[in-house]
């Protein structure tokens, strides 16, 4: 699915990634945790093809292609999603605008009409999400937890084959955080996930098959989900020796 | 229409044109005989042929604006225009009735659909004059009037005489007084006390002949606590000379009474647009300027209000678009001449591609208009470095206890923006679009559904294959 190899990554020619490896195969859950200013963002970013990101050495290959083939909005249409970390404000775009046109434009048989408002109404009614959303402008005054809700239904409706979540579960309250894993344990069987978080609560919701800790733009420990345990408790100075 | 001509038409969806077809036809040029003979051939009262010599004489006296774009002003050259083309003998009731090629032209712009759908009556401008007109028997039962101004004239000329030139009276510019010395079509409309026009009436402008001038004038009066929501629509076919569009609006809201005026301008990029719009709103009525400039060369269009009651509400709300080779200098004027008088002015546009939009607003609240409350926001969003925003507010506050509010603010879509929509499966473009109508959308909001999608998809053309 995913394929990663010694990936190094500059933002204005200063190294952010330093070597990065990691593969992710379909039905795979993957967690990397790491400080702030890691860069797991950065590697989130770089795998969707945000613009900003230099690629200065190593590949990624995704469902077996080299990624720099694709466009953003390629990778989309072939099943990668990211669920951002900071999502963007669209004034004056409906998100039930948002969600018809960005359904319509990435699956290749997109529902419509009443076969699109019933997937839709389903998919709020599993993250309680009110009907009133649909009509409010795309992340336009939106509290935290209402964008990570957001985009869990984009995921839910656009059922990426390759998942990347930057810190959905921050700032969640417990019921929230109990949604959005249902919405990640929805799409999880048929995808990779990568799941980006600090907290090791999140892993009471959704068990991963690996966990990985990420010091100064490499992965220098791969376990299962002791390790997030672990991470949590004794925080990231015992692994800086490692980096 | 040729498979050649439907080429040249490019991205503009309406630039298509008719064969020129016409029973009279003017040679091109300005002068006293042709204000004379266009006031002939219509019959007209004396009154009306004095109001236009008077007219032409303040025109060729008149200076040119020196605001708004000076180069492209001095660049109209007058004698190049026809200034009156009659396509059809008569205004036809049924649009069987109406020569081919215009029925033709009106279907493709939608006409005849939108009026069975959700219009109370049209009138559909072909060059000079109505080519059809109708309205639903119920509105003209309840002694509702809406005319071509051609007809209203002959049929209501002391109604006329009454409110003619009283809102924007020929002197105060000179395309005022172009617009009075020519004048032809337009729309009159009458509404009596108390009554309430629930479906919209449409008026549609469509130019076809090569240098052509339309100069129709409207005149709307909604009497007491009546109201009225009036659509104007307008396209021209694209040619490589310049036709000119000078119109004349002017709106009288009685007391208590509600006019709406949308408009969704879509001229081709070869018309001059040079229109003055003018409401006068007395004791607690409502004026709303909707206006939409998307096309044109050159438009200058400040829409205004002058609040002359108490207690009487404007609303403007404006959105312009320029692109390659535009230039859009719109905006709004509002007078608070009375005491508890309000105003709201929003206004948005975006420039691209070199395009420049200016917003020019004046707002003026007199020293006997006391408490009154108005606020102006003007929001522009530029595409790319080569494209131009500018904002030439002005306010002249004559008394110290108006409330008043007023944001500007100019600014570009964000790379993040763009990213996080293209993470979702749109193109650049497409992205572009997308977050172009949002940054509209308060405007076509306000707008019927119909002219809201419609303008959603032109925006959506607009941003096509110009990106790179
Ligand atoms: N677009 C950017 N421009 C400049 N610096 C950036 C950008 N994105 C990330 N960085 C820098 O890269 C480093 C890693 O950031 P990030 O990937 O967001 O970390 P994390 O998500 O692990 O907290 C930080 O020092 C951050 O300031
Ligand atoms: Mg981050």
């Amino acid at each position: 699915m995913l394929r990663v190899e010694n990936l190094h990554v500059s933002v204005d020619s200063t190294p952010i990634i330093k070597g990065l490896n990691l593969t992710i195969r379909r039905g795979e859950i993957h967690v990397i945790m790491g400080r702030n200013g890691a860069g797991k963002s950065t590697l989130a970013n770089v795998v969707m093809g945000h613009p900003a990101y230099e690629i200065t050495s190593g590949e990624i290959h995704f469902q077996g292609r080299p990624l720099e083939e694709l466009a953003v909005f390629e990778r989309a249409r072939a099943g990668m999603f990211l669920s951002f970390q900071y999502p963007a404000v669209i004034p004056g775009v409906q998100v039930g605008t948002f969600l018809k046109k960005s359904v319509a434009s990435v699956r290749d048989d997109p529902p419509k009409g009443r076969a699109f408002r019933k997937e839709l109404n389903e998919a709020m009614s599993k993250l309680e999400m009110d009907k009133s959303f649909l009509s409010r402008y795309v992340n336009d005054g939106f509290s935290g937890g209402e964008k990570k809700r957001l985009e869990i239904l984009q995921m839910l409706l656009l059922k990426p084959s390759l998942a990347l979540l930057d810190e959905t579960d921050s700032g969640l309250d417990i019921d929230a955080l109990r949604i959005v894993s249902k919405g990640i344990n929805e799409v999880a069987p048929e995808a990779g996930c990568l799941i980006i978080t600090h907290y090791q609560r999140l892993l009471d919701h959704v068990k991963p098959h690996y966990v990985h800790a990420m010091i100064d733009g490499a992965i220098v420990k791969t376990g299962g989900p002791e390790l997030a345990l672990e991470l949590e408790e004794r925080g990231y100075d015992w692994l800086d020796a490692a980096a | 229409m040729s498979e050649e001509a439907f080429e040249a038409v490019g991205d503009y969806k309406y630039g298509f044109h008719d064969p020129e077809n016409h029973t009279i036809r003017f040679d091109k040029g300005l002068s006293e005989q042709v204000v004379r003979d266009i006031s002939e051939l219509k019959n007209e009262p004396q009154w009306m042929t004095d109001i236009r010599v008077k007219a032409f004489k303040h025109f060729e006296e008149r200076a040119m604006p020196d605001w708004g774009n000076c180069n492209l002003l001095e660049s109209i050259n007058f004698e190049n225009v026809t200034y009156f083309l009659r396509s059809s003998d008569q205004t036809e009731k049924n649009w069987d009735d109406v020569p081919d090629d215009i029925k033709n032209t009106f279907d493709r712009l939608g006409i005849p659909d939108a009026e069975q759908k959700w219009l109370g009556g049209v009138t559909a401008q072909y060059e000079s004059e109505a080519v059809y007109h109708s309205i639903r028997e119920d509105l003209e039962e309840q002694g509702v009037i809406f005319l071509d101004m051609d007809t209203g004239l002959k049929t209501h000329p002391e109604l006329v005489k009454k409110f003619f030139g009283t809102v924007v009276p020929h002197s105060d510019n000179k395309f005022s007084a172009l617009n009075t010395a020519v004048w032809s079509g337009g729309s009159f409309i009458y509404v009596p006390k108390g009554i309430s026009v629930e479906m919209p009436v449409q008026a549609y402008f469509r130019i076809n002949a090569k240098n052509m001038g339309q100069f129709e004038r409207t005149l709307i009066i909604a009497d007491e606590g009546s109201t009225i929501h009036y659509v104007e629509g307008c396209t021209a076919p694209s040619y490589s000379t310049d036709s000119l569009h000078s119109a004349v609006v002017e709106l009288v809201a009685m007391e208590g009474a509600k006019i709406r005026y949308s408009t969704v301008q879509n001229w081709s990029n070869n018309v001059y647009n040079l229109v003055t719009k003018r409401a006068v709103a007395h004791k607690n009525a409502t004026v709303e300027w909707v206006d939409g400039n998307i096309g044109s060369k050159l438009t200058m269009k400040y829409p205004s209000v002058l609040l002359k009651g108490e207690g009487a509400h404007a609303e403007v709300i404006s959105v312009a678009y320029a692109g390659e080779g535009q230039h859009q200098d719109a905006g709004a004027k509002v007078h608070h001449l009375a005491p508890n008088t309000t105003s709201n002015i929003l206004s948005k546009s975006i420039s691209k591609n070199g395009g420049r939009s200016s917003y020019r607003g004046m707002l003026q609240v007199m020293p006997k208009a006391s408490d009154c409350r108005s606020k102006v926001v003007c929001d522009a969003l530029i595409l790319d470095e080569n494209s131009r925003s500018d904002t030439y507010p002005t306010m002249e506050i004559g008394n110290s206890s108006a409330d008043l509010e007023h944001e500007a603010s100019v600014s570009k879509v964000s790379s993040d923006q763009l990213f996080y929509l293209m993470s979702r499966g749109f193109t650049e473009e497409a992205a572009m679009g997308l977050i172009v109508n949002g940054f509209f959308e308060p405007f076509t909001r306000e707008l019927p559904m119909e002219y809201a999608v419609e303008l959603n998809k032109l925006l959506e053309l607009e941003m096509e294959g110009s990106i790179g």
